[in-house]
């Protein structure tokens, strides 16, 4: 298996981080605390952005850094390639305001 | 640690020791501009403000004002007005003498047009500009610093590399005694809850919640997603998501320490320690804030790369990854991508940028300062009467 960089920050994130350019359809190993887990990656994943390392249902929180950064607009399989397309941030949202 | 700085009459110190050429309202910028081109040893900024300003935006913007010309870095300052604006400049510069630097005014109206005011900037220029250079550099204690620090042009190692080695560079300023500022209010918009935990007292906590809320609450009144501003589209592109994905690396830059105090924008901070000014995001505009508030030397860290300096504060740049540092060698000072290629840890980064500062606040020129990158941007609150 070949290795692709990752960083995956806490154990209650639901999604990590690539710190390589991951091509579709590869298994990555990601770790944490010393444990690691397979994730099967569905897409090209560029260096910096992000993928889910398990299914995220629509509306559930995603979480990294152990924190809240959105939430999904649909439901994530595990490696699919999260960002703006499928992530809503909650803060700062005017737009949500109905008059 | 220590430093070779400039002593000034009010007993702060210096790094740098400049003669500034303030103008306090657009229509004298362009003066301003000709005589920094015929006198070396002087700066300015360019700026369209000082007209037609009331209330409490009024009042951030001539604090700004005055807290550029009571920066430590400037040995002297020519507060040159128009005549008939808004601020006026002899109320700068008054406010300015209180530190005992030298202070004189100069008016384009009085002086009957743009070329008699421009001969005689430049004259009172040339003798500050002598007169400043007599003065000896003396050694100080690192205690006497307040270093900005700042994330412009974020990617997703921003919140991996260079945010968490500046976080640790200010830990170690702290523990010296120093001061170190956070500020990006938008920018910790998510993350507020870890910092409120941080605070020294309930009061700080609270006002914690309040300027972000009140932050957050001008982007609900606009009936707007903060995202169609912030991330921008180069966050974006780098792999940052969401505004609290980019403030949850943001706030890594503010290391582990205690929350002495959170101060207006350009306030200058009662505390030393780690403080929080109330800023936007935006790069320039937070980074007048501090200069205005008294920071000597600004910590700037960037993914996508970014050229921005103060006229009269060093900024050193720090690159999140390698790649982005040797492509733009010329804007970057230190690199903090070994972290991400797994060279360095961050408390190595963290140290070296600690050391850097050292060289900066004993006379290194950053590679914003060789550039002449002089940047200067006024947060306005209120509108243009």
């Amino acid at each position: 298996m070949e290795e692709y960089k990752t960083l995956y920050l806490s154990e209650k994130d639901n999604v990590a981080v690539a710190l390589s350019e991951i091509p579709a359809n590869v298994s990555v190993a990601i770790r944490n605390n010393g444990k690691e887990i397979i994730v099967q990656v569905l897409e090209p994943i560029r260096f910096g952005h992000k993928f889910a390392v398990r299914l995220i249902k629509k509306s559930e929180d995603i979480k990294k850094y152990g924190e809240v950064i959105g939430a999904a607009v649909m439901d994530i399989e595990a490696g699919a390639h999260v960002h703006v397309h499928n992530l809503e941030g909650k803060r700062g949202r005017g737009d949500k305001i109905v008059n | 640690m220590q430093f070779y700085g400039y002593r000034r009459p009010d007993g702060r110190v210096g790094v740098r020791n400049h003669v500034l050429i303030l103008p306090t309202i657009t229509c004298a910028t362009q003066t301003a501009r000709r005589v920094t081109e015929l006198v070396s040893g002087t700066v300015t900024f360019i700026h369209q403000h000082g007209c037609a300003q009331v209330g409490i935006d009024y009042d951030q913007t001539f604090r700004t004002y005055a807290g550029m010309g009571k920066n430590p870095n400037v040995y002297g300052v020519i507060v040159l007005g128009l005549g008939c604006e808004t601020h006026q400049a002899n109320r700068v510069a008054t406010e300015i003498a209180k530190t005992n630097k030298p202070v004189e005014v100069v008016s384009i109206q009085d002086h009957g047009g743009t070329l008699q005011a421009i001969a005689e900037t430049a004259k009172i220029a040339v003798k500050m500009v002598q007169d400043a250079s007599i003065v000896k550099r003396e050694l100080c204690d690192f205690s006497e610093l307040i270093v900005g620090t700042e994330c412009g042009g974020s990617d997703a190692c921003s919140g991996l590399s260079a945010n968490p080695a500046v976080g640790k560079a200010s830990d170690l300023l702290v523990e010296q005694g120093g001061t170190a500022m956070l500020a990006e209010t938008t920018e910790l918009i998510g993350a507020e809850h870890l910092l409120a935990t941080r605070a020294a007292n309930d009061q700080v906590a609270i006002k914690a919640y309040q300027i972000i809320g009140a932050m957050e609450n001008r982007s609900i009144q606009m009936g707007v997603d903060i995202r169609t501003g912030n991330p921008s589209p180069g966050n974006l592109e780098g792999g940052i998501s969401s505004l609290e994905e980019k403030s949850l690396g943001a706030a890594t830059k503010s290391g582990s320490s205690r929350l002495e105090e959170i101060v207006d924008y350009a306030e200058v901070p009662t505390k030393k320690g780690l403080v929080w000014m109330d800023t936007p995001g935006h790069d320039i505009e937070q980074l007048t804030g501090m200069v205005a508030g008294g920071a000597q030397i600004v910590l700037f860290t960037t993914g996508r790369g970014t050229p921005t300096g103060s006229p009269i504060a060093p900024v050193i740049k720090i690159s999140t990854n390698t790649p982005m540092f040797e492509r733009m060698i010329e804007n970057m000072d230190l690199d903090a991508g070994s972290i991400v290629d797994g060279k360095e840890s961050v408390d190595q980064v963290g140290n070296r940028i600690l050391r850097e500062i050292q060289h900066v606040a004993n006379g290194k020129l950053t590679k914003a300062e060789i550039l002449k990158q002089h940047d200067f941007g006024i947060w306005r609150i209120g509108p243009t009467f």
